[in-house]
């Protein structure tokens, strides 16, 4: 506090005096105010993001073990990061994380797209309907996980009563579940209910800012609907469409809550993502120091492709 | 939100235009709302209106599930129960028409409050901290301003599980495990990467000329920062923390594998109630419901900022 009252009244005095000796002088405790200012934001990153990260860096290393902390710990080099690498179960594991990031990025664009051309027409009540559309997106993935699986229940569930009734087949035939074919798609139908109107927000901040005088040259130049949409429509929104792909697939990549509480990685290993492989090694076989080389990977993996990613992005946009 | 429509442009939809995007848009929100509304109904539905197939649309409403959502019962012999005095309350009354009496309070309402205290608690700290380090970055020369703004972004991108096994280990030692103040504190540190990023767009776009003016008037560089510019930014202060306020109260990850009992929030806690024979769906949805009810009422009220929030954050990052 001392300190703040000092550099405040050099600010005061620094106002009287002339304009290069006030610059230089008030810098200073400018400078001392943006370090007060940024630096508990950036001493609790370090002690809640970057030690426990750098911790997890050296513990990939050993063969720690978070239920076991008596035992000796032993470097083991990089014996993990090879055993993993090389590992068919993370593969697999790899492969169900692809298959769902993918889809539901392809399927929320598609529909948040959709959502957002036709909303930004402007009908009546646009406002109150968005709002409507939004209100999954704002509820807890965990809780939404859990009363999805009382939806999905062969006998008594309404999304099989609902599928029964549109197909003719019987309600109980089939397990959304508890089927290795059907609950990959599970958890993409979730997912898709859930975040289709977040992609369709940013695509609606994407088509309100294209200016009207774009169409209306084309209007004067007798373009014809279809073909604004693809000269103008698109081609402007899509930087806004590649953030939102983006922004879906790194939440993707990581997820966990809805997938552990719908299906927890089952039947068998069928909807494993990668951090319910990455949950099971940690705090079911408490293998800290093989998770810890595992969190590594997958966070190296979402870094270097969100960098790709960017960079393309920013390609795009500069276009 | 605001419609800026320019009268009769060439640009404008035609009415049948407009009509058949909204109800394509109207079809869409109805079919988006049944599962929600399906859970709030099972939540007044008995225990056997549950899981009578096919499911039951119209049905007799009953408290049940809330009763069992907030009480823990047990199964009494008829005898017993007859040599009690008369129910207390109406969920005594329907605990004993199934052979069974109120054995005490579920953990629900702790768990609830738990909620309560984390989500507000984190997301007072994140907004308080964001707004300061916002400001500093917007307004002031930081040595390696761009990389530490990355550096605040970039730890969003850690899967939580990965986070949670070092402050696992963190927090054994240091004692914060299962504690509300180790869960507020982990959630602040998740928020204020989002709060600086989103607070420094908003401060971003208020000219500087309202704090140069001030300054030039008497007032210090923190009092400016206090008495101008914090007014100035209220919209994008409250838009931050209604996105830190969801984001900890629906957070599950973190809150599963930190905590078990005294600090447990509702998010683990609702998946587990569980009745005689598997889940107590009622239960479960009365649980679910008076959860999700909070967000439900904030999304339609706040709605405007809530829009701005998620767009901007959008346009800027």
């Amino acid at each position: 506090m001392n300190e703040l009252s000092a550099s405040s009244r050099i600010t005061y005095r620094a106002v009287m005096v002339r304009p290069g000796v006030a610059r230089r002088i008030r810098g200073l405790s400018d400078r001392t105010l943006a370090w007060l200012f940024i630096t508990p934001t950036i001493v609790l990153l370090l002690a809640i993001n970057i030690f426990p990260l750098l911790w997890t860096i050296y513990l990939s290393f050993t063969n720690y073990r978070a239920n076991r902390a008596n035992v000796p710990t032993i470097w083991l080099g990089a014996d993990w990061y090879q055993s993993i690498l090389t590992d068919p179960d993370i593969w697999a594991a790899m492969q169900v994380t692809a298959h769902f990031v993918i889809w539901t990025v392809v399927i929320e664009t598609v529909l948040g797209f959709g959502l957002a051309y036709l909303i930004d027409k402007k009908f009546r009540g646009h406002g109150m309907w968005t709002t409507i559309i939004l209100l999954p997106m704002m509820l807890s993935p965990a809780v939404v996980g859990n009363f999805w699986t009382f939806l999905y229940q062969p006998q008594i569930g309404l999304f099989n009563y609902v599928v029964a009734f549109f197909t003719g087949r019987a309600a109980s035939s089939f397990q959304m579940l508890g089927d290795v074919t059907l609950s990959p798609w599970a958890i993409v139908i979730v997912d898709a209910w859930m975040w289709t109107p977040y992609v369709m927000l940013i695509c609606l901040a994407g088509l309100r800012s294209i200016p009207d005088y774009i169409y209306e040259a084309a209007e004067v130049d007798r373009a014809s609907k279809w073909r604004q949409f693809w000269s103008i429509t698109l081609p402007m929104a899509l930087p806004f469409i590649m953030l939102a792909v983006l922004f879906r697939g790194i939440e993707n990549f990581k997820m966990f809550d809805m997938v552990n509480l719908l299906t927890g990685g089952g039947p068998g290993s069928t909807t494993e993502v990668a951090s319910i492989t990455l949950k099971r090694a940690a705090f079911e076989s408490w293998r800290t120091g093989y998770s810890s080389a595992f969190a590594i990977i997958l966070f190296v993996t979402v870094f270097g492709l969100a960098n790709i990613y960017v960079k393309a992005l920013n390609k795009v946009k500069s276009r | 939100m605001t419609s800026a429509t320019t009268a009769h442009s060439v640009v404008e939809p035609s009415a049948t235009t407009r009509r058949f995007a909204g109800s394509l848009v109207v079809l869409y929100a109805i079919i988006t709302m049944i599962p929600l509304v399906w859970i709030m109904l099972t939540a007044f539905k008995s225990p056997d209106d549950a899981i009578s197939y096919p499911p039951k649309v119209m049905f007799k409403p009953s408290l049940e599930g809330f009763c069992n959502l907030f009480t823990t019962r047990s199964r009494q012999t008829p005898e017993f129960i007859r040599s009690l005095g008369p129910p207390q309350g109406l969920c005594d009354s329907i605990a004993r028409s199934r052979n069974m009496v109120v054995a005490g309070p579920s953990n629900y309402v702790p768990r609830f409050v738990n909620s309560l205290i984390i989500a507000f608690g984190s997301t007072v700290l994140a907004v308080a901290l964001g707004t300061l380090s916002a400001y500093g970055f917007s307004r002031f020369r930081v040595p390696l301003k761009d990389d530490l703004l990355f550096f605040i972004l970039s730890t969003r991108m850690m899967p939580p599980i990965a986070v949670a096994i070092p402050i696992y280990l963190m927090y054994r030692t240091i004692g914060l495990s299962d504690t509300r103040l180790g869960m507020i504190l982990l959630y602040t540190s998740v928020n204020v990467s989002l709060a600086v990023w989103l607070l420094k767009g908003f401060i971003d776009e208020i000219p500087r000329e309202y704090e140069e003016a001030a300054m030039i008037d008497g007032y210090t560089r923190f009092q400016a920062f206090v008495k101008v510019v914090l007014p100035q930014a209220t919209t994008g202060i409250a838009a931050t923390a209604i996105f830190c306020l969801i984001f900890a109260w629906n957070e599950y990850a973190f809150a599963v594998l930190l905590t078990s009992g005294n600090a447990q929030t509702a998010p683990p806690f609702i998946p587990i109630i569980i009745g005689e024979g598997g889940q107590d769906w009622p239960a479960v949805a009365a649980g679910t419901t008076l959860f999700l009810v909070p967000i439900v009422v904030f999304t339609v009220l706040l709605r405007k900022h809530l829009l701005r929030g998620i767009t901007f954050g959008a346009v800027r990052k």
